[in-house]
């Protein structure tokens, strides 16, 4: 019945009205354990396996604090210029969902842990744009239903659905924004940027793995359009499921255009909750919210309250990391970069996963080198984000080293890349199964050589006579023979040696 | 009935510790005696005979082997309210929705007892989830008071107290959220202590209202009270409302107590607590307490805390509110009772079924009471209010506790009323706490001792003794020295008054 | 304070996932109007100046150290479960949002 909205030309959407935006964005921490129980806090596992009493909401079983992600929490307020609360409390939002163990979700309500906080974004042309920081709070993650049945294993049409607990009650911190407004034709950029920087953010931090097709960093998107001119927000949407950087563009950017074909046509915008179809860019409606929902809030008496002393306070913000921006300067200077250059890197979303690739010893050369050329190649095919690929700074730099040391060519560190990105492992393990070490072995190589010049007796006469050049066509067979595993220069040197020049 | 089952649980303790009689035998003689009346008292959900003879040849088998007793009540058998997670026995809080189901953890309490080689005997009947006062909300039909088999045992933890007063167990576990443990010992002539909040673990206590609920012990004499306090209560980190302190040291009060003496010691009459809707013998029995008192040597004082008659309003927006929440679990998903999954029905049609199949009226009740009282529109008004009256309870607590050291009052204001004549009347049923919920709004200490028999009506009454946060080990003291100028006065020991029960066969 | 209606009372009853019948209806919708009129009396004396207690113990920052602590087995998970399939809860068909 979702009848295809018309679209506006986004130009026309720009110059009749003013979007204003408002991103929530969910972050599961990487603590050991969930938030409120001493179960592993792990992506994936056998369903139902990281549960205990209190994740499962079993009668009787009570919550007790993760330390740490309180920690994590303020430590996140204040890289995001927030007040730090003094005091505050857990609420109990109450709605029932069966991915849900208690139906009520434990998270925070009018008393957040940090409030008031901003954070600057610079655009791709270098443009500062600050972002109001409404507030950081802590809560849970729920349970993940499957849907068994039907044509689509989505919920609609389905027989019957299968529940695993394993994610519910992961520490998750909800960060939202105040209304951002004029950025006008910008807000889509603005979008992409602002979620960029807290991803960049909170990977300084290292309080989450920020991997958004992994679900650990999840942006909900609200758009409203009002109309040039006046000052009036209008009916927004909240547009959720958008799962990579690149989606929280398109899916502003199109609900401006749909939400504006509305509103030229007359018609009014439907306060509702949409989700975002990766496929062609589209959103669509979910639950309509005819009347807010009553979720009758009330603060949780199974927690006590939460009363960071200053001296707690102060003592995190010493454990602040360098920022993203202020990285970024010290790696211009470093790496003498241009403005430009920089630029690049940084759009490309490179200049982070470069200085961890550093950082974990590799040169910042070859650094760059692997992360600008083939690895952003692979990023595209994938249609991900650079930092979103399966292989961490940490692997790309062994890569680096193996090829440094001589036990890879350019070419097998290549296939070894592949390997990790298909996910068999870290780069010795693909090294190892895929049997991809250079050989080196001197003796198998003479074999080869000797072999090679044999089969060639009349290249190997002009070699000796002085040709040295025609020694490629020896070095190419024995590369061939050896299935491109062998060092091209050693292999040249042998032959060389072999035939007495 | 044999000796054995007469005895305290101390007097139990010392002659199992000195081997004058085996744990086994003193708990085959409970689940005897159990065997014998329950079809008339009806105090239990479920009997563990097994195990609870294994727990007990586990103590003998340490006492023979020359091992110090685990604990000073290792060996004396217990009475679990259904309330409490146990891994080898159902937990079904009295309702259809938890039928059958066994938790696959023990409660903290449990555990503890386990630990203290105290064998459980079985699972004590109560009503629905704790909501009630008379355990006729139990979805398995009502316990009987041993002194009239007519009459309500209190509730919720009706069968705790039952089983105490029918000598089916020495001891036994109650939780009080608004007078639940106190309550049942009135009406039972029993002791009930409700320990300061946070004292006692509430981990694996299935929550009814969480910022009230405390376990507490149910006994025949104050000792044993005091006895299982130390062996239930403590620090659990498992809960994080559980107080990180030290025991108040309650077997030394009651010992204390126990020498007669009250001199110094302050106690403050409730002013509030009495007159308009107050059986008239239950009155004339506070008072003869009252004088008791005053004999031992006590100051005793009349003492006002204006804000105590809006406890009850407060306590019934409060503890519905929480109810609504915490009971919203049971949605036929993960454990308990599942009605219409036929395939026809979606997952939210089945979660309103069975809710609907599963609670009783007066479940239902509050949680709609509380569902209203939390919306959006009525907080303020209703929830906001409530814990504001909170307020204004502990401060006249605290205002009271500058001038004395314990605050007395009547229990509950009638005694044992019969099966069946408040059900249609919520209000009326609500009256049974009126005394009681002050001290679980302010979270401070609470004991009923019995104070004799009403001269109208032959029933027991009860004496509530309060004290601050923290100080329960004042309630043991003076307890303990009532109740033994009590027996002195009466020529002997008021449980043993309760008349012979009907014996099956 | 306002008289709750039958309708307020069915609403609620959906709120609150109750599966209420129409008779159940009229003696809830009478009951809990006798009760909310009683309980009222809070605002009796609940003025603005009185902060709210919403714990009885003065505790603060009770916090666990981040260590993982066994977790049930998939089995003791499911023990309790009405239906279970591969591990998980089976449950019929959820309604909703996508
Ligand atoms: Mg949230
Ligand atoms: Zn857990």
């Amino acid at each position: 019945m979702t009848r295809t909205a018309d679209l506006m030309d986004y130009a026309e959407v720009v110059e009749r009205y003013d979007p204003v935006l408002g991103l929530e964005v969910h972050v599961e921490l990487s603590t050991n354990t969930k938030m409120f129980c001493g179960c592993e806090n792990r992506f994936g596992g056998e369903p139902n396996t990281h549960v205990c009493p209190t994740c499962l909401g079993l009668p009787g079983a009570l919550p007790v604090v993760n330390g740490k992600a309180v920690e994590s929490a303020i430590r996140i307020g204040l890289a995001l210029n927030c007040e730090i609360a003094s005091w505050c409390r857990f609420a109990r939002k109450n709605y029932f969902y069966p991915d849900m163990p208690k139906n009520f979700q434990t998270s925070q309500y009018d008393e957040p842990i940090a409030f008031n906080g901003f954070l600057d974004l610079t655009l791709d042309d270098g443009e500062v744009v600050r972002v109001e920081i409404e507030r950081a709070h802590m809560e849970e993650d729920t349970g993940k239903s499957l849907h068994v049945g039907g044509a689509t294993g989505r919920i609609h049409g389905a027989e019957h659905s299968l529940l695993d607990y394993n994610r519910a009650g992961v520490p998750l911190i909800e960060i939202v924004t105040k209304p951002i407004t004029g950025t006008g034709a910008r807000a889509p950029e603005v979008a992409r940027a602002y979620v960029t920087a807290l991803r960049d953010l909170l990977r300084a931090l290292d309080v989450s793995d920020v991997r958004m097709d992994q679900g650990s960093l999840r942006c909900d998107a609200n758009v409203s359009l009002m109309p040039k001119g006046t000052t009036e927000f209008g009916t927004r949407t909240e547009t959720k499921n958008v799962n990579s950087l690149r989606s929280v563009e398109r899916a502003v950017r199109y609900e401006m255009t749909r939400q504006a074909a509305l509103l030229a046509d007359g018609r009014s915008i439907t306060q509702e909750t949409r989700h975002f179809q990766e496929a062609d860019g589209t959103t669509s409606p979910g639950r309509t919210k005819e009347t807010a929902e009553d979720y009758r809030y009330f603060p949780e008496p199974d927690l006590v309250p939460i009363a960071p002393s200053r001296e707690w306070v102060d003592e995190l913000r010493g454990t602040m990391p360098e920022m993203p921006w202020e990285r970024r300067k010290r790696i211009q200077a470093e790496w003498q970069l241009s403005d430009a250059e920089l630029r690049d890197l940084v759009n490309a979303g490179a200049v982070e996963v470069i200085a961890a690739t550093v950082d974990a010893g590799a040169p910042s050369a070859e650094a760059r080198g692997w992360w600008v050329s083939y690895l952003t190649q692979q990023a595209n095919k994938q249609g991900v984000e650079l930092a979103e690929l399966p292989i961490t700074p940490a692997q790309v730099a062994r890569v680096i080293a193996l090829v440094a040391e001589g036990s890879l060519t350019n070419k097998l560190a290549r296939e070894v890349v592949d390997g990790v990105l298909a996910g068999e492992g870290e780069p010795d393990e693909v090294v190892e199964k895929r049997g991809l070490k250079v050989v080196s072995d001197d003796s198998a190589l003479y074999a080869a050589v000797d072999e090679a010049l044999a089969a060639q007796p009349d290249v190997a006469e002009k070699i000796r006579g002085g040709k040295v050049q025609a020694a490629g066509a020896i070095v190419g067979a024995v590369m061939k023979a050896t299935k491109g595993q062998a060092d091209a220069k050693r292999v040249r040197e042998l032959v060389l040696e072999r035939v007495g020049s | 009935m044999t000796e054995l089952i007469k005895l305290t649980a101390a007097e139990l303790a010392e002659k199992i510790h000195s081997r004058e009689v085996s744990a086994e035998e003193v708990t085959r003689a409970h689940l005897d005696r159990i065997a014998q009346v329950d079809d008339f008292v009806h105090a239990f959900l479920h009997v563990n005979a097994d195990g609870a003879v294994e727990a007990a040849r586990a103590v003998d088998a340490r006492l023979a082997a020359g091992d110090a007793p685990v604990s000073p009540l290792a060996g004396v058998p217990l009475a679990l309210k259904d309330v409490m997670t146990t891994v080898d026995m159902p937990t079904t809080c009295g309702s259809r929705t938890l039928e059958g189901w066994r938790p696959p953890y023990d409660a903290t309490v449990t555990r503890r007892l386990r630990e203290a080689g105290v064998p459980i005997l079985g699972k004590t009947n109560m009503d629905e989830f704790a909501m009630g006062s008379s355990t006729e909300n139990s979805a398995f039909g009502p316990s009987h008071n041993p002194w009239d088999h007519a009459r309500i045992p209190g509730g919720s933890g009706g069968g705790s107290s039952a089983s105490v007063a029918a000598f089916e167990a020495p001891l036994a576990i109650g939780t009080d959220t608004g007078g639940s443990i106190r309550q049942p010992g009135a009406v039972t002539g029993t002791v009930g202590v409700k320990p300061t909040y946070g004292g006692v673990s509430r981990y694996g206590l299935v929550a009814f209202s969480s910022s009230l609920d405390q376990a507490g012990p149910c006994t025949r004499t104050v000792l044993d009270a005091a006895l299982l306090h130390e062996v239930i209560a403590g620090h659990d980190p498992m809960d994080s409302t559980s107080i990180d302190a030290p025991v108040p040291p309650v077997v030394a009060a009651a010992r204390q107590g126990l020498t007669g003496d009250l001199t110094g010691v302050k106690v403050g009459v409730v002013k509030e607590f009495g007159g308009d809707g107050y059986q008239p013998g239950v009155l004339r029995s506070f008072e003869a307490a009252v004088e008791q008192l005053r004999a031992l040597g006590a100051e005793v004082v009349e003492v006002s805390c204006p804000h105590f008659t809006y406890a009850l309003p407060a306590y019934y927006l409060i503890a519905p509110s929480e109810c609504s929440s915490n009971l919203a679990r049971f949605d036929a998903m993960r454990y308990g009772l599942r009605v219409g999954d036929d395939g026809g029905h979606s997952a939210e049609e089945v979660m309103s079924l069975t809710r609907e199949a599963g609670f009783g009226a007066e479940v239902k009740r509050r949680i709609m009471l509380g569902t209203y009282a939390l919306s959006s529109g009525y907080y303020d008004a209703y929830y906001g209010s409530a814990q504001k009256v909170r307020t204004l309870i502990t401060r006249d607590f605290e205002a009271a506790f500058e001038r004395v050291d314990v605050l007395v009052s009547p229990t509950t204001p009638t005694t044992a009323f019969k099966i069946g004549e408040r059900v249609d009347d919520p209000m009326a049923m609500y009256l049974a706490d009126l005394c009681t919920i002050p001290s679980n709004l302010a979270g401070n200490a609470a004991m009923s001792v019995p104070s004799g028999l009403s001269d109208e009506d032959g029933l027991p009454v009860g004496l509530q003794i309060m004290a601050p946060a923290l100080a329960d080990d004042r309630l043991y003291r003076v307890g303990a020295a009532y109740e033994a100028a009590r027996d002195a006065a009466a020529g002997g020991s008021l449980v043993h008054k309760v008349p012979e029960l009907e014996v099956t066969k | 304070m306002p008289n709750i209606s039958r309708d307020e009372v069915a609403h609620l009853a959906k709120l609150a996932r109750l599966a209420v019948t129409d008779e159940e209806l009229d003696v809830f919708a009478g009951q809990l109007d006798q009760i909310l009129d009683a309980v009222a009396k809070v605002g009796e004396v609940a003025g603005q100046d009185i902060p709210p207690t919403s714990h009885a113990v003065p505790l603060t920052n009770v916090f666990r150290a981040d260590e993982v602590r066994p977790s049930l087995s998939q089995q003791q998970a499911l023990s309790g479960a009405p239906a279970a399939e591969e591990g998980r809860f089976r449950v019929p068909r959820i309604l909703g949002e996508e």
